[in-house]
C-alpha cells in the first residue's frame, strides 16, 4: 500500500486547519445563507479586511446554543428576546440591531382557507385553524419558530390544547419547511428572503405579508471572551463593526434577488 | 438553474465545484486511510487473541458497523467543541474533526470485515505458518499482507460509508461554503434551498465518482489477483 | 549453533485423544537419522496425526516427544510438506522467498538460495506465476521447496505424492530421493506400499492409532509378522477406518 501520500493528505488537512489564522467562525440563520446574503456580502468584507468568515447556518436557537458552547465567534441571529437573553447571561458582549425583513405568511394558490389578500396575520392564523387547513411549523427552535409561536399566541389560540394534524411540526430548517408546505399543500410563516431565493415555489404563493406584527429584526452580537478566551475579538470586531458601518450597511441593501432588496439594514448611528 | 445546471457547473468547470469534490475526497480518502491503519491491525489482532468476552466484542463490532452517522457526528461534537473534553484543541468546524468523525463511524467495518477475512485467511493459513515458526507478529504481518485485496474491498465498503455520509459531517463540520462543504452538505443545502435539479446533478456526480473509485480498486484487485494469486 | 539437531526423535507412549476419540494409543517409537521412514496404514490410522505430533504442531495428550533430546517443540531445522499444502497468495518466488527468510536467510544470500531451490524442485520456469495457479503436482513441488528452504535435518512429508499423475509422483519421489541422500532425515506418510517399497528404509505400521509393527523395509515386505500388516499389503484393509 502506498502510505506516504496518503499521510500527506493528512497533514495537509491537519495543517490547513491550524493555517487559518485570519478567520472567524459565524453562527448564523439558514435564512441569512439559503437566501445568499453572505456569498455576496463575504466575499467584499474579505477584500476589505482580509479576514475569512465561515458561516455555520443553524436555526437561531441552534445558533445560540453553539454560542453558548464558546463553539462561535460571532452570533448572527435574529430573535431578540433570546439575543437580549443571551448577552444578560454572560455569553455575548453587546447585542446592535443590524438589518430587518419581514415574515410571510406562504400558501397554497388554492387557498383553502381563504386568507389571501389579508393584510391581518392573527385573523389569517384563526381561520387556518378554525377551518383545519393544513399549517406547516418549523419547530425548531429558530427565530421563524419563535415568531411563529408568538404570533399563536397573540390569536389567543391555545396551540397545545387545539393541535391536530392539522399542525405538522417538521423540526427542519426553512427550505426544508417550504419543500414540505409545497409537497402538502400547506401554509408555512417564511422569511421573505428565503422565501424570494427559494427555488422550488410552483404552486406556492404569498397569502399574507405586510403586516406590522410580521416584522423580522435581525441582530449581531460578540460572543463574551471574558468567558471564552480563545474568542477572536479583534477580527469578530472587525466584522461586526463592518456590518454596522454605514458602507456595510450599504452593501446589504445592495443585495437584491429577482431585483428585490431582501434585507433593510437598520442599524443605529 | 435549470435541469441542465450540474452539467453545466461541471462543463464550466466551476472551481467551487471542485472545492467540494476534492474536499469530499480529502476528507474521506484520509478517514478511510486512519481507519485501515487502526482498524487493519485490531480486526487482525481480534482474529487469534482469546479472551473473555471475546464473542461480545465480536458482536459488538458487528452491530457497530450500522452505526447511525448523525450518532457519531454528535459524540464528536460534544467532544471538540469548546465545552467538551477535547475542546482546547479548536478542531470543531474544521476538516479535521469531520475526519475523525468518519474515520469513527466507518472503523467498525474495518475492523469487522478485517476480522472475518484474517480469521477465514488464518484458518486456512495455520499449519503452514506455524510449521514456518513465525512469532504472532509475524503471523499478523503475513497474514494483513496476504490478505491485501480482500483488505481492499473492505476499505471500499469504509469509502462507500464514509462518502455517503451527511449526518456526521454536517454536525461536526458545519457545512461552511469553501471550508467544510462536501458533497452530500452541499446536496443537502441544495435541496432545502429548493434547488432541487441542481441537488440531483450533485448526487449524479457523487455516484459518478464512487463508481470511478470502485472500478479502479476492482480493476486494480482484478490485476494483482492475476500477479499474485 | 549448528549443534542443534532434531535427530533422535523419540516419541515415548504418546497417546493423542480429541472429542472422545483416541487418534493415537501409546506410540513409542525412535526415529534416528538413515534412510527415510515411512508410517504405513490404512485410512483412519492416525498417520497424519502422528506426523504433526512429530512436527510439534499440536501436543500429546499422553506421553511426550523429544528431538535431539529437546522437548521444546519450535521447529528449528525441521520441516513438513501437508498432504494439502497452502499456497500463499503470492507468486512461486513470494511462496519460496518467505520460507527462506522465515528461515533466516540473510537478505543479500535470498536470490542465491531462492535460484538454487527451484533448480532442485525444476521450477525455474514458472517463478512469477501466481502460486494458486498451478497444478497439484506443481504445488507440492513449490510446497517442497519451501520445505527444504529451512535446510531441514527432518522433513516430515504426509502423502507426497497423493492425487498425482505418475510423472509428477516421478517428480517429487525424485525430490525426496535427492533430500535423503543429501543427509536429510525424511519421516513420510503414505498409503502406496509400492513407493514405500522404493524409498524408505524402515516402516512404522499403524492401525487404528496403534504401532503395530515397526520394521526395516526389506523385513516387513519379506517377512511381515502380523496377520494385519499381511491383510494391508493383499490390499484389504486400504479403507478399514
Amino acid at each position: 500500500m502506498k502510505l506516504f501520500p496518503a499521510l500527506a493528505i493528512i497533514a495537509m488537512t491537519l495543517t490547513s486547519a491550524a493555517a487559518q489564522e485570519k478567520s472567524i467562525t459565524v453562527a448564523s440563520t439558514t435564512s441569512t445563507q439559503d437566501s445568499g446574503l453572505f456569498s455576496y456580502l463575504l466575499p467584499i468584507f474579505k477584500a476589505k479586511m482580509g479576514i475569512d468568515v465561515k458561516v455555520i447556518a443553524q436555526g437561531t436557537g441552534q445558533a445560540l446554543d453553539t454560542g453558548r458552547r464558546g463553539d462561535a465567534d460571532v452570533l448572527f441571529v435574529h430573535a431578540k428576546p433570546q439575543e437580549e437573553e443571551f448577552v444578560a447571561q454572560g455569553f455575548g458582549v453587546a447585542r446592535f440591531d443590524v438589518m430587518y425583513n419581514d415574515f410571510v405568511l406562504i400558501g397554497p394558490a388554492s387557498d383553502p382557507a381563504g386568507v389571501m389578500g389579508s393584510k391581518d396575520i392573527s385573523g389569517a392564523l384563526v381561520k387556518i385553524q378554525s377551518q383545519g387547513a393544513p399549517f406547516v411549523s418549523r419547530g425548531d427552535k429558530s427565530g421563524t419558530h419563535m415568531a411563529e409561536l408568538a404570533l399563536w399566541k397573540e390569536t389567543g389560540i391555545d396551540l397545545g390544547a387545539m393541535r391536530g394534524s392539522w399542525y405538522r411540526e417538521i423540526g427542519q430548517g426553512m427550505g426544508a419547511a417550504l419543500n414540505t408546505a409545497k409537497a402538502m399543500q400547506a401554509y408555512v410563516l417564511a422569511d421573505r428572503g428565503t422565501w424570494i431565493s427559494f427555488k422550488n415555489r410552483d404552486g406556492l404563493t404569498i397569502a399574507v405579508e405586510g403586516d406590522q406584527r410580521l416584522f423580522n429584526q435581525y441582530g449581531i452580537i460578540l460572543a463574551n471572551p471574558a468567558k471564552f478566551s480563545w474568542v477572536k475579538k479583534e477580527a469578530g470586531q472587525a466584522f461586526i463593526d463592518y456590518v454596522l458601518s454605514q458602507e456595510g450597511q450599504r452593501t446589504i441593501a445592495d443585495y437584491k434577488m429577482e431585483g428585490q432588496q431582501l434585507f433593510f439594514p437598520n442599524a443605529k448611528h | 438553474m435549470d435541469d441542465a445546471g450540474a452539467w453545466r457547473l461541471i462543463v464550466s468547470a466551476d472551481p467551487a465545484l471542485y472545492a467540494i469534490v476534492y474536499l469530499s475526497l480529502k476528507i474521506s480518502l484520509s478517514a478511510v486511510l486512519a481507519a485501515g491503519l487502526i482498524g487493519f491491525p485490531l480486526g487482525a489482532l481480534l482474529a487469534f487473541s482469546s479472551f473473555p468476552g471475546r464473542g461480545a466484542v465480536i458482536v459488538l463490532t458487528n452491530a457497530l458497523m450500522g452505526l447511525p452517522p448523525v450518532v457519531v457526528g454528535l459524540c464528536v461534537f460534544l467532544a471538540l467543541s469548546r465545552s467538551g473534553p477535547l475542546g482546547s484543541l479548536g478542531l470543531l468546524f474544521t476538516p479535521t474533526a469531520m475526519i475523525i468523525a468518519q474515520t469513527i463511524l466507518i472503523m467498525p467495518i474495518i475492523i469487522a470485515l478485517t476480522r472475518q477475512t484474517i480469521e477465514d485467511l488464518w484458518g486456512e493459513y495455520r499449519n503452514e505458518l506455524l510449521a514456518m515458526g513465525l512469532s504472532p507478529l509475524g503471523r499478523l504481518i503475513a497474514l494483513l499482507y496476504d490478505a491485501r485485496i480482500s483488505l481492499l474491498t473492505t476499505l471500499l465498503a469504509g469509502f462507500g460509508r464514509a462518502a455517503a455520509e451527511v449526518g456526521a459531517v454536517m454536525i461536526v463540520g458545519g457545512n461552511i461554503e469553501g471550508f467544510t462543504r462536501t458533497m452530500t452538505t452541499a446536496i443537502a443545502l441544495e435541496t432545502s434551498k429548493g434547488d432541487l435539479p441542481l441537488a440531483m446533478g450533485l448526487g449524479l456526480i457523487l455516484i459518478a465518482i464512487v463508481i470511478a473509485i470502485n472500478a479502479s480498486t476492482w480493476l486494480l484487485g482484478a490485476f494483482a489477483r492475476n500477479r499474485m494469486g | 549453533m549448528a549443534a542443534i539437531t532434531n535427530l533422535p526423535l523419540l516419541l515415548r507412549n504418546v497417546t493423542y485423544r480429541t472429542g472422545g476419540q483416541t487418534l493415537l494409543d501409546d506410540i513409542s517409537a525412535t526415529i534416528s537419522n538413515g534412510a527415510p521412514t515411512a508410517i504405513l496404514g490404512p485410512n483412519g490410522a492416525g498417520k497424519s496425526t502422528l506426523l504433526h505430533l512429530a512436527m510439534g504442531l499440536m501436543a500429546p495428550t499422553g506421553g511426550w516427544l523429544s528431538w535431539g533430546g529437546r522437548t521444546e517443540t519450535s521447529p528449528i531445522r525441521r520441516a513438513i510438506v501437508f498432504q494439502k499444502p497452502v499456497m500463499l497468495r503470492r507468486t512461486v518466488r513470494g511462496n519460496v522467498t518467505f520460507a527462506l527468510s522465515q528461515a533466516g536467510v540473510p537478505s543479500k544470500e535470498l536470490e542465491n538460495r531462492l535460484q538454487s531451490l527451484l533448480q532442485r524442485v525444476d521450477l525455474v520456469a514458472l517463478a512469477d506465476r501466481p502460486a494458486r495457479r498451478l497444478s497439484g503436482g506443481e504445488q507440492k513441488r513449490v510446497a517442497l521447496a519451501r520445505a527444504l528452504a529451512r535446510e531441514p535435518d527432518l522433513l516430515l512429508l504426509d502423502e507426497p505424492t497423493a492425487d498425482l499423475d505418475p510423472a509428477a509422483t516421478r517428480a517429487v519421489e525424485q525430490i525426496i530421493a535427492g533430500a535423503a541422500a543429501s543427509g536429510t532425515k525424511i519421516l513420510m506418510v503414505s498409503h502406496d506400499a509400492a513407493q514405500v517399497r522404493r524409498l524408505a528404509g524402515d516402516i512404522l505400521f499403524l492401525v487404528k492409532g496403534r504401532l503395530r509393527e515397526s520394521a526395516p523395509t526389506t523385513k516387513f515386505f519379506s517377512e511381515t509378522a502380523t496377520p494385519l500388516a499381511q491383510s494391508f499389503l493383499r490390499g484389504d484393509l486400504l479403507t478399514e477406518a
